[in-house]
């Protein structure tokens, strides 16, 4: 594509954002899908463990290995430094594993698979059909020539419903399947590398993914290979009182490049849910890896009611010499949100980048960040951060970053920016910095404003609602992580950016 | 076309008084010009008349068409077709100019009942428009004022005037800071857009900027109110004499 068009492409997006606002109501994923569904019993015991370790045909060390993770569990308290409020979480009163009858045999093929659930899908924009691509993506003819296409992993509560373009990714030689049918069928890198960024005890959430976490997505990229397009999983809540605990392992072999996008909706409940995944990126010698994720879970209502509790962790781990990885994310969703995308920067001229947009509307509570751990010589790191706040919300930026005595001549840079919109909400900066060595530089600078009257006056003068104005203020201030996503996403997000306002001003 | 009668307008904050009974009508396809003395009150006005916050009237009205502007918001007097050219542009960091310019002009459009432009017709106009007034296409991706020189701003609301066809238009001091080149550039972009229902008030300070656009009736305005009207000669005897004697005349 050339520099024009993709302008104008941009320029599109901007557009669509606005319309968005003046033609979506609030949440518009607040809808669930009536199907029958099969539960384990309620609460949480080994006995669970095993029969979500049966239910996905495991072989005998996964068992065990979520066994372990259970025992540790036990032994482990919640963490309470976040800089977030909420009522004790009673985890046996929760299902731990829900999923439609229909999947009780796994479909072969896409084509199997219960209109129901694919219907679901279509209706969240998430088409599992290879002839389209992701909705909201404005394509030409000559667009679609030129691939833009999206291989998507379908998760639906506790299991992967399908995963498309999987034949064309195999003859590339990237494997693209849900973790269940991996740790089925390609159990020598399930081993080697399940747990070894995000360990078994790695904290009290991790710990308990790896007992009971259900199905989520897995991704080998071989040498040298290219991913032919961008792989996705999208997530989606259904079921009331059942906790999400998926897993996404993914593996970029050296040399090797791809983009992994993730999205996630649930229907609106007036209780809460717990949503405990754990990501784990491998990147080997001059390989690439980006992930970028719109997390748009339920957020709870005016009052705070319902919304999901997201407790996640995700790491990179940068193995080998001039390994890459960047993190993307819109954070618009979830009543709790506690995340913080890491990477470690262990081979040497690594590098790590961390963009991140998180809104907090209404009574949600957003507690999120990053952790550059640099290890390795010559290593760079780069954090950006937007923090928009509205309503009664809190949002707080958490941001570690290390310098170990052997990453000499290592650099991070750290800019962190919040907004604030009314007086009712609050933006927290809590950045840790160590430098253990004397040839690192770590740079860090923070702002924290208000949106201006000035610019919103600006803006209704020449015609826009305030809404609209706001919208494309906010849109601006998040301008540098935007553009940081694939285009593929970019559009969706800007309109979410809006969406989530909504109701903040006036 | 703008009808202003009796205006007075203080401060929301602070018991201050800024307008105080000013009367003005500017007939349509007329060009006004308003010159007076710092802190007469002239932006106060031009803000009152858009609708920006801060400001509380206390008595008399204004009116677009006989349509009373001082109930409507801001938005909805802009797709009545009131326009301000701000004396003081605002940046907005991170959106694109051209983002700026289609959002505006396709709000409008909505709250007319209008078709919004298609993002092709859209840049066709806009490049036209932007050439006109030597304004780069790499300016109209550039965030809408941000890192521009004073007069790249004044050029650039000027741009917005031309995209959006109000028909009432206020120019709050989109002379000062202007080259000559660009004052030229600036006063054919404004006399191209002349027409026989369409209005300008033209804030100002100096003559210079009505030898380019020649304006039907000149206001001197002082302490809140029009103090004297009269013809472009007016405009000649301020810039030659200063406001002393002027203001010693009236009182
Ligand atoms: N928000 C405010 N707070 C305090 N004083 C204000 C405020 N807005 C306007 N004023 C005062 O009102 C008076 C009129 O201001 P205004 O900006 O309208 O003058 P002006 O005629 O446009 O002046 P200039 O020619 O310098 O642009 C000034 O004395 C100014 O200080
Ligand atoms: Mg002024």
């Amino acid at each position: 594509m050339t520099a024009t068009t993709d302008l104008d492409v941009r320029e599109g997006v901007d557009r669509e954002t606005v319309e968005a606002v003046q033609s979506i109501g609030s949440y518009k994923y607040g809808w669930d899908t009536e199907i029958e569904m099969d539960y384990a019993p309620k609460g949480l015991n080994e006995d669970i463990v095993r029969l979500i370790s049966a239910k996905n045909n495991e072989p005998e060390w996964m068992t065990e290995w979520r066994l372990e993770a259970y025992r540790r569990w036990l032994t482990m308290t919640e963490p309470k430094w976040a800089m977030l409020n909420y009522p004790e979480i009673d985890y046996q009163d929760q299902y731990y594993y829900a999923r439609p009858k229909s999947m009780e045999t796994k479909p072969k093929s896409l084509d199997e698979v219960d209109p129901k659930l694919l219907a679901t899908y279509e209706k969240l924009g998430i088409p599992l059909n290879e002839q389209l691509i992701l909705a909201g993506v404005e394509t030409t003819e000559e667009g679609r020539a030129d691939g833009r296409r999206v291989a998507v992993d379908a998760v639906f509560d506790s299991v992967s419903v399908g995963t498309t373009f999987k034949e064309e990714l195999a003859k590339a030689g990237v494997i693209f399947c849900s973790i269940s049918e991996a740790i089925r069928e390609h159990p020598e890198l399930v081993k080697k590398y399940l747990g070894s960024v995000v360990p078994q005890s790695d904290n009290y959430f991790a710990t308990l993914n790896s007992a009971v976490f259900s199905d989520g997505s897995f991704v080998y990229i071989p040498k040298g290979v290219r991913c032919p397009m961008e792989l996705s999983t999208y997530f989606r809540i259904n079921a009331e009182n059942t906790g999400q605990f998926e897993r996404t392992l993914i593996i970029a072999d050296k040399g090797s490049h791809v983009s992994y996008l993730e999205g996630c909706t649930a229907p609106k409940r007036d209780t809460h849910q717990l949503h405990a995944a754990v990501v784990e990126i491998v990147v080997l010698e001059d390989a690439e890896v980006k992930y970028s994720t719109v997390q748009n879970w339920y957020p709870g209502d005016e009052e705070g009611k319902g919304g999901i509790y997201n407790f996640v962790t995700k790491r990179a781990d940068c193995r080998e010499a001039r390994a890459k990885v960047m993190w993307t994310q819109v954070e618009t969703g979830s009543a709790i949100t506690w995340k913080y995308p890491s990477c470690i920067l262990r081979g040497e001229e690594s590098q790590g980048e961390f963009y991140s947009i998180a809104i907090a509307n209404n009574h949600q509570q957003a507690d999120t960040g990053t952790k550059m751990i640099h290890l390795g010589r010559n290593t760079r790191s780069r954090i950006v951060s937007k923090g928009i706040s509205a309503g009664r919300a809190q949002n707080t930026y958490r941001g570690l970053v290390t310098m170990h005595p052997r990453a000499t001549n290592s650099r991070n840079y750290t800019q962190c920016d919040s907004l604030l919109i009314g007086d009712q909400c609050g933006a927290h900066t809590v950045p840790y910095i160590e430098v253990k060595n004397t040839s690192s530089r770590v740079e860090h600078e923070a702002t924290t404003s208000k949106v201006d009257d000035d610019q919103l006056f600006y803006c209704r003068q020449r015609g826009m609602d305030e809404e609209e104005a706001v919208a494309l203020v906010v849109n601006g201030f998040c301008r540098e992580v935007l553009q940081a996503l694939p285009m593929e996403f970019a559009m969706e997000a800007q309109a979410l950016v809006a969406i989530s306002l909504e109701g903040s001003v006036g | 076309m703008l009808k202003i009668d009796n205006l007075h307008v203080k401060l929301e904050e602070e018991d201050k008084q800024i307008l105080k009974g000013l009367s003005l009508e500017v007939p349509a396809g007329q060009v006004h010009a308003i010159m007076g003395p710092n802190g007469s009150g002239k932006s106060t006005l031009s803000y009152v008349l858009s609708g920006r916050d801060g400001y509380e009237v206390t008595e008399g009205s204004a009116t677009l068409d006989g349509e009373s502007l001082l109930d409507m918001e801001p938005e909805e007097r802009a797709a009545a077709g009131l326009f301000l050219a701000f004396q003081y542009p605002v940046e907005i960091p991170g959106v694109g100019n051209m983002t700026f310019l289609r959002t505006a002009v396709n709000a409008q459009r909505k709250a007319r009942g209008e078709a919004e432009l298609s993002s092709g017709d859209f840049l066709k106009v806009v490049r036209a428009k932007a050439a006109e007034l030597q304004i780069s296409p790499e300016m109209l991706k550039r965030p809408v004022n941000v890192g521009f020189s004073g007069g790249e701003k004044k050029r650039n609301e000027i741009l917005q005037m031309a995209m959006l066809e109000p028909r009432m238009c206020i120019m709050d001091e989109t002379d000062s800071g202007l080259d000559v080149d660009a004052m030229r550039l600036v006063s054919d972009g404004v006399n191209a857009l002349r027409s026989p229902d369409r209005s300008f008030l033209v804030i100002t300070h100096y003559q210079r900027l009505l030898n380019h656009i020649q304006p039907d009736v000149v206001h001197i305005m002082a302490n809140g109110r029009i103090v004297k009207s009269g013809g472009p000669e007016l405009a000649l005897q301020v810039e030659q004499e200063g406001y002393g004697d002027l203001l010693a005349e009236v009182g």
